[in-house]
């Protein structure tokens, strides 16, 4: 129920409405939960709503984290 | 999908389940509740049960609004459908729900109930706009990832000044829940696990921040970390909740920093502020009355409030007394350990609570994983 899945944002309409693309799939979405959204952003849709903005540096460390991880983890794996 | 696919990369699951295995203290119980439905799908989903060690369990909490409903507000929907002749929309998840009877919301519609599925809440708006003579009611679930949409609409539909619209609201809290499993009397009486930290959850806590946690971690000293619903997300939580019980410390952690702040979404969190407010009980189904776990409309927008509309009946309904759901989502019990799982219930025509939506732990266990062990 609480799934979100992030989607890029395309355009911005007048009346707090977007549209955005998942997956090569384009949808129209509301934006009034969250100020400041820009084209190009990454956003968090539920429901048709917008629910936060996804912040590409943080991802980034993330899965960098993960990297370093593997990196010292090289070797030994479970089976 | 940008975003999505880098989180579920088996090679890396692999070596972060290498290092889990490789901290774990032989000796010790890792006892990890993951609250939210999303993650007990992905758990079952990725198989990654099969990638931890024996001594780390994961124990599936009550986190899926659809399950935890009572059957007596289906019936209550039900009834405005069928009865009063509403126009009554909901989200998917909600309309094979069976309630008392097995009347489920797609049975109503079946008989000739206008039941409609709707994506957003938004279109509710438009379904009551294009229906003026019509009473269009929109029954509204879900935890805080999913009220501050009902919010948006309650304020929009006041804007519009539309008189043939309501929300029959249903919304939930999470920290609420999170205390009653760790304090109510049921535990006591059913008896407990011992539950030594939480996975906790990803787009509520996109809502409302990590900081509400916060408590739970001074209070009851069990370390939270926030996780994003991908595998690798899960499996960095439960490496970081195994760092943090090796150190004896119990902290907020915050393994989804790309969404989750510690505020949230302060925006959000204003409009359900303005538009709803606190019920000093409602019941959850396996968990029975939960103070201060429900949401209802504020004054301001009575008139879009379906409980003030409509005389919505509410009765009790007892539950299937060999169903387990009650031990299970409070970890004490596990799907297999039931009597009518996979049997008499099943995701098909369920019983409980737990098999009634695909991110139920009974549902999720039923469908990636009954046959583990079998090899």
């Amino acid at each position: 129920m609480c799934l979100a899945i992030p989607a890029e944002v395309l355009s911005i309409a007048d009346d707090g409405m977007a549209t955005v693309e998942i997956g090569g799939v384009r949808k129209d979405i509301s934006v009034a939960l969250v100020d400041g959204v820009s084209v190009g952003d990454y956003v968090i849709i539920h429901t048709g709503f917008a629910l936060s903005k996804l912040d590409p540096e943080e991802a980034k460390e993330t899965l960098e984290l993960f990297a370093a991880i593997a990196a010292m983890g090289e070797g030994q794996t479970v089976q | 999908m940008k975003f999505i696919e880098e989180f579920r990369d088996g090679g890396l699951a692999r070596i972060l389940a290498s290092k889990i295995k490789a901290e774990v203290h032989p000796g010790r119980h890792y006892h990890v509740m993951e609250f939210c439905g999303g993650h007990t799908h992905a758990i079952f989903r990725y198989g990654i049960p099969d990638l931890l060690p024996e001594n780390v369990k994961l124990i599936h909490g009550p986190g899926c609004p659809v399950c935890v409903l009572p059957m007596a507000r289906i019936d209550g929907a039900v009834a405005l459908a069928k009865d009063e002749g509403v126009i009554l929309c909901t989200y998917g998840d909600m309309l094979r729900v069976p309630g008392s009877g097995g009347v489920s919301l797609l049975r109503a519609k079946a008989d000739g109930a206008d039941v409609r599925m709707v994506y957003s809440c938004l279109d509710c708006l438009k379904i009551a706009a294009d229906n003026p003579d019509r009473q269009v009611v929109f029954f509204a679930i879900g935890f805080e990832t999913t009220t501050p949409p009902t919010a948006v609409v309650l304020k929009q539909a006041k804007a519009m000044g539309l008189k043939n619209f309501s929300v029959f609201c249903n919304h939930v809290l999470t920290p609420a829940a999170i205390t009653n499993i760790l304090e109510s009397p049921e535990v006591r009486k059913l008896g407990t696990v011992a539950l030594d930290g939480f996975i906790g959850p990803a787009h509520v806590s996109a809502v409302i921040g990590s900081r509400p946690f916060e408590f739970f971690a001074e209070e009851y000293h069990r370390p939270v970390v926030i996780a994003g619903f991908e595998p690798l997300d899960v499996m960095q939580a439960v490496l970081m909740l195994v760092r943090q019980l090796n150190d004896g410390r119990a902290e907020v952690e915050n393994e989804y920093t790309r969404v989750v702040t510690r505020d949230g979404n302060l925006k959000a969190q204003a409009l359900v502020a303005e538009t709803l407010e606190l019920r000093s009980s409602f019941e959850w189904r396996g968990l029975g009355e939960v103070p201060y776990s429900g949401l209802r409309i504020k004054a301001d927008f009575a008139d879009f409030d379906a409980e003030k509309r409509f005389t919505i009946e509410t009765k009790p309904v007892k539950e299937n007394k060999a169903c387990e759901c009650g031990a299970i989502l409070r970890g004490i019990k596990k799907p297999t350990d039931c009597k009518i799982f996979g049997t008499v219930c099943t995701p098909e025509s369920p019983i409980g609570s737990c098999m009634v939506s695909s991110e139920g732990a009974c549902a999720a266990y039923y469908t990636f994983g009954r046959f583990r062990g079998a090899a």
